[in-house]
């Protein structure tokens, strides 16, 4: 199996009965104002998988996670240059409508960050955001609220509740009602940035319960700063080092042999 | 080697610890004056006017009748036109002043970007800062001729041209509070709905505004109760004559302007002195409640979070 690091051609979404990549990046550079965060980066990662990233502060890993998204230009100064296919389409293309992008593309973030609604509308937020019909489908609207829930392990916990506060919930709970809130759009493409740093080891063991359990179904891309959670919760594992992807590889290969003296460093705790 | 280390007494005390003495005493008594400056004007206003509420006038009277002629043969002290003045003009102006300060607020908190946001709040404070008498006199002299030109109506002073004045002025100080009420809507609130794939619009209008609604709530209730205070560029525009208005065209008299035309010409002491204190107190209590509302409203956020 080939990843980031083998030249395919860049036409192959053109080559019939191939699937494109979920996501592709090709030569993908950024900066924020005269700081270069990404350089050459050229990664792909496999539909279906969890992919993880790790690497040191500063190394470029969420940057790149908020690429995907293009969540990165919120703020001003960003410039990019390269290419970066989400799902075979080039999400740089001039008639690229961010709002469908980032309905294929959900995410995560490090905070739990659940919107000052109920945990229903939290829920069923991106739903509403994404729906033009008429209000009525109630039920629907149920069904999507109540499977969501289920998929994150959380429905038996606010069924009762749904329409109480959701920054009451506890941190564990809240992350995975920020996960649950994507599903309704069915997104194909879930990114994590750091998503158990701010939880308790017990949390965090139920996101990455959680995680694994949604492999397959979507891709998963997570950025970590646990290596233990690179270990245990990923498929494959891109080390990254100054805006650059060192090492690419499966995760076993990569704990286990790697390839580069700086991925072997960071693994064994030596800097970062 | 020198001794680095001098021994000192241990209650010695520095000069640091007398000035930070003599700065608490400091802070302390410019904070109690302020309490006791607001308790003795209310004090004052309620000495002046309390006679006159519990010997002279009728309250129903006061509260019920539109006939407010204290220099008359037989005085006559009805206040119900004077609170009708004030209720319209400022009822008006909100109308005017919550869409357009709203509107305001939402698009430099939320659309415009770095120096227009910049720029627009400078402008914004500057437009705060113009005395109420120049707006007076723009209701005068600007105004006034475009009413009667626009509308056909003899005169242009009344509730149209006070409530727009007034509506204008406390427009920029509305906004100038509902922004900060929106920007102190958590960031991380805008991310995520963004990556959601909401557009500008709906994070505003179904994240930000439910976020910001007690702070939003607390901007209108203090353009309200500056409403409620202003006198003269109301007393200018307003036209000034007591009755109890049909229209829009129609010439008010408010709360506030009565008091700053007629105090001066009264007796110290006499029944129109003292019925004006009344006034004063009942324009006390209400913007009292206005803001005590206002500062209730906000403190519903940070108890809630």
């Amino acid at each position: 199996m080939t990843f980031g690091t083998s030249r395919r051609s860049t036409t192959c979404e053109g080559v019939l009965g191939e699937t494109p990549p979920a996501i592709r990046t090709v030569g993908l550079n950024l900066w924020y104002g005269d700081f270069q965060a990404l350089k050459d980066v050229e990664i792909e990662v496999p539909r279906g998988s969890i992919t993880g990233m790790i690497g040191p502060s500063g190394c470029g890993k969420s940057t790149l996670l908020r690429c995907v998204t293009r969540i990165v230009e919120r703020v001003g100064g960003v410039r990019t240059t390269g290419g970066l296919q989400v799902l075979g389409h080039d999400i740089y293309a001039p008639d690229v409508e961010l709002v469908q992008l980032r309905k294929r593309v959900g995410m995560v973030f490090q905070r739990p960050n659940p919107l000052p609604l109920s945990i229903r509308n939290n829920v069923l937020f991106g739903h509403a955001i994404h729906t033009t019909s008429v209000r009525g489908a109630k039920a629907e609207r149920q069904q999507l609220l109540e499977s969501a829930l289920r998929e994150v392990m959380l429905w038996d916990k606010v069924k009762d509740r749904l329409d109480a506060r959701a920054i009451d919930l506890s941190l564990e709970e809240q992350q995975k009602l920020c996960i649950a809130r994507l599903l309704p759009v069915k997104p194909s493409i879930l990114l994590m940035d750091e998503p158990c740093s701010a939880l308790d080891p017990d949390g965090t063991a139920a996101i990455e319960q959680l995680i694994w359990s949604l492999r397959g179904e979507y891709t998963i891309l997570i950025v970590t700063h646990n290596m233990a959670q690179a270990r245990r919760a990923t498929e494959q594992c891109a080390f990254m080092l100054g805006g650059t992807v060192v090492e690419y590889s499966k995760t076993e290969t990569m704990f286990a042999s790697p390839a580069a003296k700086r991925t072997a460093d960071y693994i064994e705790g030596r800097y970062g | 080697m020198r001794s680095t280390t001098q021994t000192q007494a241990p209650d010695a005390r520095g000069v640091a610890w007398y000035l930070d003495k003599a700065m608490a005493y400091l802070v302390f008594g410019a904070g109690v004056s302020a309490i006791l400056l607001i308790v003795g004007i209310f004090v004052f206003i309620t000495k002046e006017g309390v006679g006159f509420v519990w010997d002279t006038v009728d309250l129903g009277q006061f509260f019920g009748s539109p006939a407010w002629r204290p220099t008359s043969d037989t005085p006559q002290y009805g206040a119900l036109a004077l609170i009708a003045g004030t209720a319209s003009v400022t009822g008006l102006a909100m109308l005017i002043a919550v869409p357009f300060s709203l509107g305001a607020a939402i698009y430099i908190a939320e659309f415009a970007g770095g120096t227009q946001r910049e720029a627009l709040k400078i402008l914004i404070e500057l437009l705060a800062a113009i005395p109420s008498v120049v707006w007076g006199f723009i209701g005068l002299s600007v105004l006034n001729p475009l009413i009667i030109e626009w509308f056909d109506v003899p005169v242009g002073l009344g509730i149209l041209n006070a409530g727009v004045i007034l509506g204008l002025m406390a427009a920029p100080i509305m906004t100038t509070i509902a922004e900060d009420a929106l920007r102190a809507v958590p960031d991380g609130y805008r991310e995520a709905a963004e990556a959601m794939g909401a557009t500008r619009w709906q994070v505003t209008w179904r994240v930000v505004l439910p976020g910001a609604k007690n702070g939003l709530t607390a901007a209108i209730l203090l353009g309200v109760g500056r409403g409620f205070g202003e006198t003269m560029a109301v007393l200018m525009a307003s036209g000034h004559a007591v009755q109890l208005p049909d229209g829009v065209f129609d010439s008010v008299r408010a709360l506030t302007a009565t008091i700053a035309a007629e105090l001066g010409e009264t007796a110290v002491g006499s029944d129109h002195y003292q019925a004006l204190f009344t006034l004063g107190i009942l324009l006390f209590v209400v913007t009292f409640a206005i803001n005590l509302t206002a500062d209730l409203v906000v403190r519903g956020i940070s108890n809630k979070d």
